[in-house]
C-alpha cells in the first residue's frame, strides 16, 4: 500500500466512521482539535486503524500525532514495519 | 400530603406500530405483530416466532459519540421517548430548565455482551472492543444513554425486575412524585429483539410453536395455546405531578392512582396466586378505590397454562368476574422488560379512545378460568379506571391502577 492510498484510506475512514467533514481534513491541521477527540475517541481510532490496516496504535503514538500528517506518518511507519 | 401523579405524555415503539396512532389502530383492529425470524432456526431455536420492530435510523438525529453507546434497546427507548416528550409538550429547553428524572425498565443487554466478547476472543486484545461497548453492556444502558442525550438532572436509574421491569419503573416513578421528591420523570421499559437475548428462554421449551400461523400463535388463556411468543421494542410514559402539569399547561392524559408490588417467595419461574393477588390488593389500597370501581384489567397473561390459570384465579379472588379482562400480548407477544410499560400505554390508549382491545385468538378459555369476563373481540366501551398486571421470574409482581383524568 503506497503513501497516497494510505492517506486516502485514512481520510475515508475519518469521514465514514468518525463522520468528520471532509473540509477539516488537511495535512497541517491539528488532529485533536479538528476531530474534537476525547479520551474515548482515541480508543476508537485504535480500533479502526487495526481493522483497516492490521496495525495497532499505542499510547506513545498519540503523543506524536499532533497534525493529520503526523497521523499518516505513524500509520505508514507501522505498516512498513509490519510488511 | 401526597401529590397527585398524572401522565402527560406517552410514546411507543412496538411490533404493532411505531407511534401512538399506529398502535391505537392495531389495538382496535386486533392486529398481530408476530412474524417468523428464520435466523432463529439456524441458531437452534425451537421456535422462530417473535415480534419484530424496524431498526431506527438515528444517524441524522444523534452524533456518532451518542450512537456508539447505544444498543438496540436504547435506540427503541429513544424513539419512544421522543414521541412521549413531544406528546407532553416538553421541549429540549424545558428539559434543561427543569429537574427531570428517568426510571426505565431493562433486564438484559445480551447482544452487546456477546458482540464484545466475540471481538475479545478473536483479537485477544480488549482495547479492540471499542469505546461504546461498555456503555451498551450494562443493564442501565437505557437510562445512562437517555439521561446523557436529554441532559437530565433528576433521579436516574434502571429497574431490573424481569418481565415486570417496566411496570415497576412506572410504579416507582409514581412513588417518587407522590412523595414530592420529583416533579417530572421519564418512565418506561425497553426490550432487545435478537436471538442472543432469547436463546436460553427458548431452551426452556415454553415458546409457541405454531410456525405456520404466526398471527395466531400468541393466545393467552386459550386452551389451544402452545406457549408464549417473545417480542420487544420500548414504551415511555411521562409521569408528572399535577401541579407541574398545570403550571406548564401540559396535556393530561390520565392519572396514576396506585401501585402494588409483592414477591411470591416460591418457585423461580412458576407463578402462584397469592403474590399477584397481594400486589393487586395493594394497588387498590394505594389508589383508595374498591375492586368494583375497576372497569378493565390488562392481564399479564404469561401464556403458559399455570401462569394464565393462577393470574385468572388471583383476579377472580380480588375482583370476581365483573371487570373486563384482556391481554394485549395476544397481539404484541411478550414484550418482557418493556411489557409493563407498553401495557400502560396500550390500556391508556384504550381508555382515551373508548374501547377495549381483545385477547385475539382466544377461542376457548381453559375450563377452570371460564368465569372471567374475557374480551375476545374489540368492545366499544368508555371506561374510567383500569389495572395493569405485570409479573416476572423470581416471583416479582407489579400492579398499577390508572384513572381517566378529571380535575376533581
Amino acid at each position: 500500500m503506497n503513501k497516497v492510498s494510505i492517506h486516502q484510506k485514512i481520510n475515508e475512514i475519518l469521514v465514514e466512521e468518525f463522520e468528520v467533514d471532509e473540509d477539516v481534513i488537511h495535512p497541517n491541521a491539528l488532529l485533536k482539535e479538528s476531530l474534537d477527540l476525547d479520551s474515548l475517541d482515541y480508543v476508537d481510532l485504535v480500533v479502526i486503524i487495526e481493522s483497516n490496516f492490521g496495525v495497532k496504535l499505542v499510547e506513545a503514538d498519540f503523543a506524536e500525532m499532533v497534525t493529520f500528517q503526523d497521523f499518516y506518518d505513524v500509520v505508514e511507519r507501522k505498516i512498513a514495519a509490519k510488511d | 400530603m401526597n401529590k397527585r401523579v398524572v401522565i402527560t405524555g406517552m410514546g411507543i415503539y412496538s411490533c404493532i406500530g411505531t407511534n401512538l396512532e399506529e398502535v391505537r389502530q392495531s389495538l382496535f383492529e386486533g392486529k398481530s405483530g408476530i412474524v417468523v425470524d428464520a435466523d432463529r432456526l439456524d441458531f437452534g431455536f425451537k421456535s422462530p416466532l417473535t415480534g419484530m420492530v424496524p431498526a431506527p435510523d438515528l444517524k441524522k438525529v444523534l452524533s456518532r459519540r451518542q450512537r456508539i453507546s447505544m444498543g438496540e434497546e436504547s435506540e427503541y427507548a429513544y424513539m419512544a421517548t421522543l414521541e412521549a416528550l413531544h406528546n407532553a409538550a416538553l421541549s429540549e429547553a424545558d428539559m434543561l430548565q427543569r429537574e427531570v428524572g428517568i426510571l426505565y425498565g431493562n433486564d438484559s443487554v445480551s447482544k452487546a455482551i456477546v458482540d464484545a466478547t466475540d471481538i475479545a476472543r478473536e483479537k485477544k486484545d480488549t482495547q479492540l472492543i471499542g469505546s461504546g461497548a461498555i456503555f451498551k453492556s450494562m443493564n442501565s444502558t437505557v437510562t445512562m444513554n437517555l439521561a446523557t442525550i436529554f441532559g437530565l438532572s433528576g433521579v436516574n436509574m434502571t429497574i431490573s425486575a424481569a418481565c415486570a421491569s417496566g411496570s415497576h419503573a412506572i410504579g416507582l416513578g409514581f412513588m417518587f412524585i407522590q412523595q414530592g421528591l420529583q416533579d417530572l420523570i421519564i418512565c418506561g421499559g425497553a426490550q432487545e429483539i435478537n436471538p442472543y437475548a432469547m436463546a436460553s428462554f427458548d431452551g426452556l421449551g415454553v415458546f409457541a410453536t405454531d410456525i405456520d400461523h404466526p398471527e395466531s400463535a400468541s393466545r393467552p388463556f386459550d386452551k389451544r395455546r402452545t406457549g408464549l411468543v417473545p417480542s420487544g421494542g420500548a414504551a415511555t410514559v411521562i409521569l408528572e405531578s399535577y401541579e407541574s402539569a398545570m403550571e406548564r399547561g401540559a396535556p393530561i392524559l390520565a392519572e396514576v392512582l396506585g401501585y402494588g408490588f409483592s414477591s411470591n417467595g416460591g418457585h423461580i419461574s412458576t407463578p402462584n396466586i397469592d403474590g399477584p393477588a397481594k400486589a393487586m390488593r395493594r394497588a387498590l389500597e394505594q389508589a383508595g378505590i374498591k375492586p368494583e370501581e375497576v372497569d378493565y384489567i390488562n392481564a399479564h397473561a404469561t401464556s403458559t397454562p399455570i401462569g394464565d390459570a393462577n393470574e385468572a384465579k388471583a383476579i377472580m379472588e380480588v375482583f370476581g368476574s365483573r371487570p373486563y379482562v384482556s391481554s394485549t400480548k395476544s397481539m404484541t407477544g411478550h414484550e418482557c422488560w418493556m411489557a409493563g410499560a407498553s401495557e400502560i400505554v396500550y390500556a391508556t390508549l384504550m381508555m382515551q379512545h373508548g374501547f377495549i382491545a381483545p385477547t385475539i385468538n382466544l377461542e376457548e378459555p381453559d375450563d377452570d378460568i371460564k368465569e372471567l369476563n374475557f374480551v375476545s373481540s374489540t368492545i366499544t366501551q368508555e371506561f374510567d379506571i383500569y389495572l395493569s398486571n405485570s409479573f416476572g421470574f423470581g416471583g416479582t409482581n407489579s400492579a398499577v391502577v390508572v384513572k381517566k383524568f378529571n380535575h376533581e
